[in-house]
């Protein structure tokens, strides 16, 4: 069970929404730049302005993008959806309203399956997925008392998900999210930046006792940024919610922000009062029809997904399901491992290998130099070559790592590094050998020690030995003759 | 024929013929204009540098053989119409220093078609009253009666087409503001089929009834402009692809064996007697020419008028939401804090009448409200729109009154928004089921203009015209002036 | 349908409108006198009718080409705000 961190007796109630910014090119209402990093308001027409008498047209790839969602997570597809405006005023919200969908959502009934940290499974629902317009944002900094409005992100279309209460842990409720970035990422509807804002996260939690059946008063926490905050905003939450309701007392419906700095969730002063959105269909917008030909033409262009290459690869490759997960959370990630396992000559040993050398060492160089898998100073071809070395004996896996860093660092070859750096694995046995008396001879206590019964002096034998042979040794042979030599003359 | 007396198609006849010129013909109106505004308040902004700019370039036109039907022939905009670096203020202080930054869809279409741009007119704040009252800039006069409304919204398009200022203005027709303003001072008015003009540009009121339309002396001149203005617009989603007819070549399409329908609901209570017997009279000229008179029935018409003052306060209360202080418009001095600077900026900006339909549209939309007033005056309008639909099954055309009564006077109804909203009766109907509608002058009572209306059924513009064309080629209410702008 | 006072005031707060005290009974009044003329609708039977939300019966949302077609205009654009400073435009502090 997940549910290490909860207290005794009580039950978490977790929903998320998450907000996608989708890839089109253009906002989803008007024909402006989506990209990211403009110069305040360059990208902001006179419609994206809410200017008098601007109307909307909608974005056709980002219909395409909500189905290509729909599609992926198994939900059905409104045939006729509707536009609704929701009313509230805000400095970012040029129109006063934003366009969004309300009763007639264009996706509705998915579901994604997670995989626990105990190894099973859970399915966790998906309400609804609607099409909106983002807000602009707002700038505090240098100015006195005031507050600057820049709307290039406003009229940027989203995809607004959201989750049914399935959520029963703040780790289910990562593993749910983490799953719906992948999947987005996969389908290429979005690039899922969480520091850029492409990726949003609210999270809605309640507690309850255990054995109710209707939920508690929850409290909507808004815009996480990161997987991280993710959970410790929710583990703080169901804390508070559990420590006021043991105290007697009960929860506020209301909003509230996660503060990452004091590692807690505060009220949110400016939504404090209920909203009356008003919502009502935008009279400036007809419905919106998608064909079946429009849905089966989106179909065709789904990639293989997440699950679908995760159960391959573990059938494939013969890795664990957890293994297969990690290396098919991008597809760049997974693209590029099994291109390191077809340039390294295939066959099971070598796809676990690669599966090691992939999730480990390449991904953390990846992750050290904050870089996408497209642009890791190790190509496939380049890490496939370095595997058929160790593959081959020419190397341990050991010296394979230093290769590694080497080839990282000077973007080159594994041979090539190997042959300047005289990395060669040591494989003749006479030169081991030699090694061995060398050490022997020069540790003479030890040797005593560890033949009247002191077992663990072993590793110490296997050190001095490596070093004396620069690490070079193969580590197989090493212990071998080693075991030999020092069990008795 | 003094030049201001002569109808669009008459001068682009003179024009075409070289009788005068485009840039003389601009001059005669501007003059006109400069004389008679500060008495009729018809013109918000006069722009006379671009009339003469558009004047000499019709003129070239003209001389290079490139000229169109419309080419030189002046126009003006109902101030509601963004008109790109010319202040576009709606009638209203929120507005008051707006110029607006680009072209509406049916400026450009108009300017294209080489008319010349004499200026802005005055209007009902935000589109929102039916007598010209609500504006900002002070009301509009009546040309026939000075002490009179000319109707609204598109107050100033009809006085200034009625004193013949300009031959033909744009207006636009939310619950009647272009049928009702031209029945009152005595001129020709369509509203067309939603979706057969563009509404990109043009500031939005209720965006499901607004529609732009033409004011001007006759059908054909109607024909002439709506030919030039309808037509599919990418830029608004509410745009009907579908092609436009050549109005003008349809006007001659006979009366004779058209099914015209008479509304029983029409000629109920509420209609002023002598006002009701010219209708009546129009009507019996109509099977005089021809067509084969039927009594009809909407049952649900007598609910067209609530249902309306749900709808369109509604969906004002979203469109006017952008006027908030921060990117355009009217922002109070010192805000103390953003609630100040909306609150301030808003109540400052807005008159009374606009105030009043942003909280009734505000309120109906409102939680625990939508069902009970929202979602059932747009299922009342599901059941008006069928009761036409029924109506012209049996019909071709509908025929009635366009208002209750003749020209009111200044003050006379600004008391009692109900009483104020009652003047639409009849012109209602036809924006909650989107169908075309004329109205065109049939008579005077006591001095004052009095308009018969015509509704055709979805897209049936060109009936429309052909009907009142005829009607007209065998009237002369069309050709009045009132003397002091003969 | 009769308003009160805090009717009014709560309308107007939800539509940001400022109403003096002054203009607070006018109000009331009007939209009192509007609202129960609209309630003439409560009476009519619509029963399963669906509601009319267009005109257009038949018409659905035509789909754009997803294209970039605008260049940076800002400096047009801003010259009608009342408030601008780095092209930011500029209203009092928001606080969250």
């Amino acid at each position: 069970m997940n549910q290490a961190a909860v207290r005794e007796g009580w039950e978490v109630v977790i929903g998320l929404e998450i907000h996608a910014q989708l890839a089109t090119r253009s906002k989803i209402f008007s024909g402006s730049s989506t990209a990211f990093g403009a110069a305040p308001n360059t990208q902001a027409n006179l419609v994206d302005l809410g200017y008098p008498g601007t109307l909307p047209v909608l974005n056709r790839e980002a219909v395409r993008m909500a189905v290509k969602f729909g599609l992926a997570t198994g939900a059905t597809i409104a045939a006729r959806s509707i536009f609704a405006r929701k009313n509230y005023f805000y400095p970012d919200l040029p129109k006063g309203y934003q366009i969004s969908q309300y009763e007639r959502p264009v996706v509705e009934d998915g579901s994604l399956e997670i995989l626990l940290e105990d190894g099973g499974k859970k399915t966790i629902g998906i309400t609804r997925a609607h099409l909106e317009e983002d807000a602009g944002k707002s700038l505090h900094e240098g100015l006195a008392n005031a507050s600057g409005i820049d709307l290039n992100r406003a009229g940027t279309p989203l995809l607004e998900i959201v989750s049914e209460p399935d959520l029963r842990s703040a780790k289910e409720a990562i593993a749910y999210l983490k799953k719906v970035h992948t999947l987005v990422r996969y389908l290429e509807i979005c690039d899922g930046n969480m520091q850029e804002g492409s990726f949003r996260c609210d999270a809605n939690v309640s507690v309850r006792r255990v054995g109710k059946t209707e939920f508690g008063t929850r409290c909507e926490i808004k815009n996480v940024n990161s997987f991280r905050f993710v959970e410790k905003a929710i583990n703080y939450e169901v804390e508070r919610q559990i420590d006021v309701l043991e105290g007697g007392g009960s929860i506020v419906q209301e909003t509230r922000l996660y503060d990452s700095a004091k590692d807690e969730t505060r009220s949110m002063r400016s939504k404090e009062e209920a909203n009356d959105y008003r919502y009502f269909p935008d009279p400036d917008l007809l419905p919106l029809v998608i064909e079946p030909a429009l849905i089966e033409e989106v179909r065709a262009t789904l990639p293989e997904l997440p699950d679908e290459k995760a159960a391959r690869f573990a059938l494939h490759y013969g890795l664990s399901p957890y293994d297969a997960g990690v290396l098919t959370s991008s597809r760049e990630l997974a693209d590029f491992y099994e291109a390191v396992v077809r340039d390294s000559g295939g066959g099971a040993p070598g796809a676990k290998l690669a599966a090691n050398w992939v999730m480990g060492d390449f991904a953390a160089f990846v992750n050290r130099d904050g870089l996408e898998v497209g642009a890791a100073r190790v190509s496939a071809p380049a890490l496939a070559g370095l595997l058929r070395r160790i593959q081959d004996q020419t190397i341990s896996g050991k010296i394979a790592k230093e290769v590694f860093e080497r080839m990282w660092t000077d973007a080159a070859e594994a041979d090539a590094v190997i042959q300047a750096k005289g990395l060669k694995q040591i494989t003749d046995t006479g030169a081991i050998e030699a090694a061995i008396e060398a050490v022997m001879a020069a540790n003479p206590k030890q040797l005593a020690e560890y033949r009247s019964g002191k077992d663990k002096l072993f590793g110490f034998f296997v050190g001095q030995a490596m070093k004396a042979t620069q690490g070079k040794a193969n580590p197989a042979q090493l212990n071998d003759l080693l075991k030999k030599k020092l069990g008795g003359p | 024929m003094s030049l201001h007396a002569r109808s669009v198609a008459e001068l682009a006849a003179g024009l075409k013929a070289k009788e005068f010129s485009a840039v003389e013909l601009a001059r005669h109106c501007l003059a006109r204009i400069a004389a008679a505004n500060p008495g009729l308040n018809a013109f918000l902004t006069v722009t006379a540098e671009r009339a003469l700019a558009d004047a000499a370039r019709a003129d070239g036109a003209r001389a290079a053989g490139t000229a169109g039907p419309l080419t030189g022939v002046p126009i003006a905009h109902k101030d509601i119409f963004c008109t790109d670096g010319i202040r576009t203020s709606c009638g209203s202080r929120m507005l008051e220093n707006f110029v607006a930054p680009y072209d509406a869809t049916v400026v450009t279409r108009l300017a294209a078609a080489g008319t010349v741009l004499l200026g802005k007119t005055n209007m009902d704040e935000f589109a929102m009253g039916s007598s010209n009252e609500t504006s900002f800039y002070g009301p509009v006069r009546n040309p026939w009666d000075s002490a009179k409304v000319p109707g609204g919204s598109s107050g100033g398009s009809a006085a200034a087409v009625a004193a013949r200022l300009v031959p033909a203005a744009t207006g636009t027709d939310t619950g009647g503001s272009i049928r009702q303003p031209a029945a009152l001072v005595g001129i020709s008015g369509i509203k067309p089929t939603y979706g057969r003009v563009s509404r990109y540009g043009m500031i939005a009121f209720a965006s499901s009834l607004d529609q732009a339309g033409v004011l001007a002396a006759s059908a054909e001149d109607c024909a002439l402009l709506l030919g030039a203005m309808a037509g599919f617009d990418p830029n608004d989603s509410t745009s009907v692809d579908a092609p436009v007819p050549d109005y003008v070549a349809e006007l001659n399409a006979p009366l004779k064996g058209v099914r015209v329908g008479v509304l029983k609901e029409f000629f109920a209570q509420g209609l002023e007697g002598a006002t009701g017997a010219l209708v009546e009279a129009s009507i019996a000229q109509l099977r005089e020419l021809g067509a084969e008179i039927v009594e009809v029935s909407c049952p649900n018409l007598p609910l067209s008028v609530p249902t309306y003052y749900v709808v369109a306060p509604a969906e004002c209360s979203s469109n006017l939401s952008r006027f908030d202080g921060v990117r355009f418009g009217h922002r109070c001095r010192e805000p103390r804090d953003l609630m100040d600077l909306y609150k301030r900026s808003r109540g400052e900006g807005f008159g009374a009448e606009v105030k009043r339909r942003i909280m009734t549209g505000t309120y109906v939309l409102s939680a625990g409200y939508y069902d009970a007033y929202y979602l059932k005056a747009q299922k009342m309008r599901s059941l008006i729109t069928a009761d036409f639909k029924s109506a012209f099954a049996k019909v071709d055309l509908l025929a009635g009154p366009t208002s209750p009564t003749p020209a009111f006077g200044i003050g006379a109804k600004v008391d009692d928004p109900i009483t104020m909203y009652l003047n639409d009766i009849y012109t209602i109907g036809a924006n909650l089921a989107g169908l075309p509608a004329m109205s065109v002058p049939c008579g005077f009572v006591g001095g004052l203009p009095v308009g018969l209306q015509l509704i055709g059924p979805h897209f049936g513009e060109s009936r429309l015209l052909a009907a009142a064309h005829a009607y007209q080629r065998e009237t002369d209410f069309h050709r009045r002036v009132p003397a002091a702008y003969a | 349908m009769s308003l009160t006072r805090r009717d009014v005031e709560g309308i107007a707060h939800l539509a940001r409108l400022e109403i003096t005290e002054g203009e607070l009974p006018v109000y009331v009044d009007s939209l009192s006198k509007i609202l129960s003329f609209v309630e003439q609708l409560n009476a009519a039977q619509t029963g399963s009718v669906e509601p009319m939300a267009h005109p257009l019966a038949g018409e659905v949302q035509r789909l754009r080409t997803d294209a970039v077609t605008e260049t940076d205009r800002h400096e047009k654009y801003q010259a009608n705000a009342p408030l601008v400073a780095g092209a930011l435009y500029v209203v009092p502090k928001v606080i969250e």
